[in-house]
């Protein structure tokens, strides 16, 4: 197998992507019935992306993403039963209700939140590799955008700080062609966005977003980049939403036939095709994963579903790491009568 | 008379103005092909053609900072930032620019540029759900407006656009479905600077602007239905300049005084609203000034949560309650 991979491996990346694409199926069902509100953003037909830039590295390297995050966080191995939760805003959700969607995060598997600022989370995936930097941790940041938020500054800011402090950082981004309704015409004046790595002299390759092998292969090699201490990697997945940016969105600014071309090279056919041809499985062997994963999405559902809202009273939890209570100030520690104060 | 929505109030607006005036110019992120991401600018491109109506990258500060230099350069931009939380990235090009170059370039050149953004709130979770028209509101130099009506939202932005400093137009998501009569006179403004009672009454005073006019105007009705209290109500319509004559006026009528926000209570707009209706009314007041504001907790995604939060004609209701 190329990249050094197992057939256990593979199997097991055709399972997250089968894994995450139900899952955003039944999220999509939700919506509609009015059980998951606000924004939603779909992962479908960019799969390949999280699932193999997350098997490329260590099980506690880090990751950061932006709002389109329900792939990071399955590829990552969260449960799913909570993200769904999450999505229903129950108390059961991976964020307890309080993130939804854009935002889920599970800091015990090192994944550290889906962002919802375009952009933002790019200096702070920069910031954290720098800390396993002075901390001496062997372990790198894997950082998830689109191609939308490279015409921002802040991505600008967070590369040229990770190139100019040496930073294990993996910069990958997932190039699906549209910012929202913008083209990648209308929105940057390069259609690859690995050349603006290089103004920062960031080593970068593009991917074929739509081939998980292809993803695992550029990550991997960017991932030992980094850990061996020499610094960031820009990694460009080309990739494709087959739905359109969140469940808002009317499509109006592309045509059916586009969709329908990168509707052909979908990833998760074009893996399992190959894993046959492979004979690392069969053809019966990926229905019934197929089967499995739609009764454990069923089951989360289900779990969401009859879980409980959050208790009204939780309601200011978690503003503070220290919850202060402006009604009740703790006494002002009086100097007087204390030696040890009125000494100093 | 026509009835529009806000939506397409606020569209006609920068419809009739780009037609009279073609040095305005709009521009922002997916408001081309997509038609903005709450469809306010939809089919301006195609009438006006895309040098006019610039599709952006995601780029606040850019966007508000070009804007700025079309403005100096003799354009009259209208840039829409798609929330006000990512109006939060431009901050700086708002507050550090926009509002400072006329004062600080001693009157030399104005910055006639319209920021057109969006509060609102529906399960968008902390970061998406925020009001900071009270921050804005703060700052010397700009001008903030916030319509409620339709009518006001048409000739607020045509006032807007013909200003020749920097005003922040803050709309609302959960308004833009909302239908009201507008005018049909084309280009008739609505003053900048220019409260409006919108109820009379005699037992006291809501003030309110944008979504909490309305709610307001809801609290006024089931008062009067259910208590017999008569409210007054007034849609301040822009926070800066403030029309503090038509409060103190209404005050002066009525006594009592509820201050309607959304935004949050600490630092929120009414905070600073109080301290001066205080300072002008302290004699003609009965009771102390009593606000509606958001709880100072970041806005939930979970649905129950949520909506344990806003503020309602509910807490309106209860507040003049309390005062009685
Ligand atoms: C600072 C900021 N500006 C605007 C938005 C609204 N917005 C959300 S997603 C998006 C498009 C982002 O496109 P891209 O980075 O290509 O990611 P994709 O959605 O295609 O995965 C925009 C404009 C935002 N969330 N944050
Ligand atoms: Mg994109």
């Amino acid at each position: 197998m190329p990249h050094g991979l197992t057939a256990q491996q593979c199997r097991a990346m055709y399972r997250k992507m089968v894994q995450i694409r139900h899952f955003e199926d039944h999220a999509a069902e939700a919506y509609a019935q009015a059980k998951v509100g606000g924004f939603l953003h779909l992962y479908i037909g960019e799969e390949a992306v999280a699932v193999g830039a997350i098997a490329a590295v260590r099980e506690d390297d880090h990751i950061l993403g932006h709002y389109r995050d329900h792939g990071y966080a399955l590829a990552r191995g969260c449960d799913v039963k909570a993200c769904m939760a999450e999505l229903f805003g129950r108390d059961t959700g991976i964020c307890h209700g309080r993130g939804g969607s854009m935002h889920l995060a599970d800091a015990s598997r090192h994944f550290w939140g889906g962002h919802a600022i375009v952009g933002s989370h790019i200096p702070i995936g920069a910031g954290m590799a720098y800390a396993m930097q002075y901390l001496e941790e062997p372990l790198v940041v894997l950082d998830f955008f689109g191609d939308g938020a490279t015409g921002n500054g802040i991505f600008h800011e967070g590369l040229n700080m990770a190139a100019l402090w040496n930073l294990p950082v993996v910069f990958i981004c997932e190039n699906n062609l549209y910012g929202m309704g913008a083209t990648l015409a209308e929105e940057s004046p390069v259609s690859d966005m690995m050349i603006k790595a290089e103004g920062y002299t960031m080593p970068a390759v593009q991917c074929d977003g739509m081939d998980v092998l292809s993803v695992y292969g550029a990550v991997q090699q960017a991932a030992e980049h980094c850990r061996s201490g020499k610094g960031p990697f820009f990694v460009e997945a080309m990739t494709y939403r087959f739905r359109g940016h969140s469940m808002a969105d009317p499509e109006l600014y592309r045509d059916k036939e586009e969709v329908r071309r990168w509707r052909e090279l979908d990833p998760i056919p074009r893996f399992g095709d190959f894993l046959v041809q492979q004979r690392i499985t069969s053809p019966q062997e990926l229905a019934e994963v197929n089967e499995e994963v739609e009764a454990e999405m069923l089951e989360a559902v289900r779990f969401a579903d009859s879980s409980p809202w959050p208790e009204p009273d939780s309601v200011d939890r978690w503003i503070y790491a220290k919850p202060i209570d402006p009604e009740a100030p703790e006494e002002a520690p009086s100097l007087a009568g204390d030696p040890a104060g009125a000494a100093t | 008379m026509a009835e529009l929505t806000y939506r397409e109030a606020v569209r006609s607006a920068m419809r009739e103005e780009m037609r009279s005036d073609s040095r305005v110019i709009l521009m922002g992120e997916s408001i081309t092909g997509y038609g903005g991401s709450y469809a306010v600018t939809k089919g301006l491109v195609e009438e006006f053609g895309p040098k006019r109506v610039m599709e952006t990258p995601i780029a606040e500060a850019g966007i508000v900072g070009f804007a700025v230099g079309a403005a100096m350069g003799g354009l009259r931009p209208v840039a829409e930032l798609m929330t006000v939380n990512f109006a939060l990235l431009a901050l700086d090009q708002i507050v550090n620019s926009a509002a400072k170059f006329h004062y600080m370039f001693g009157g030399q050149w104005s910055v006639p540029l319209v920021v057109r953004t969006v509060s609102g709130f529906g399960q968008l979770g902390p970061t998406h759900s925020q009001s900071f028209e009270g921050w804005f509101a703060s700052v010397p130099g700009l001008k903030v407006v916030m319509p409620a009506t339709p009518a006001d939202a048409k000739g607020l932005l045509l006032a807007a656009i013909r200003d020749p400093d920097p005003v922040i137009f803050i709309e609302h998501s959960l308004l833009y479905s909302t239908k009201g009569e507008v005018p049909e006179q084309e280009g008739l403004e609505v003053p900048i600077g220019r409260a409006a009672v919108v109820r009379e009454g005699t037992d006291v005073t809501l003030v309110g602007y944008s979504r909490m006019l309305l709610q307001a105007l809801h609290a006024a009705e089931v008062l009067e239905r259910e208590d017999g209290v008569s409210c007054e109500v007034v849609d301040l319509r822009t926070l800066r300049p403030l029309d503090y004559p038509t409060v103190v006026g209404s005050v002066g009528r009525t006594h009592r005084l509820v201050l309607c926000g959304e935004d949050w209570r600490t630092g929120g707009f009414g905070a600073n609203l109080l301290s001066e209706i205080q300072d002008r009314s302290f004699d003609d007041l009965d009771a102390p000034i009593a606000r509606v504001a958001m709880r100072d907790i970041p806005l939930p995604y979970s649905r129950k949560l949520e909506q344990q939060l806003i503020p309602a004609s509910q807490q309106i209701v209860d507040a003049v309650r309390r005062m009685s």
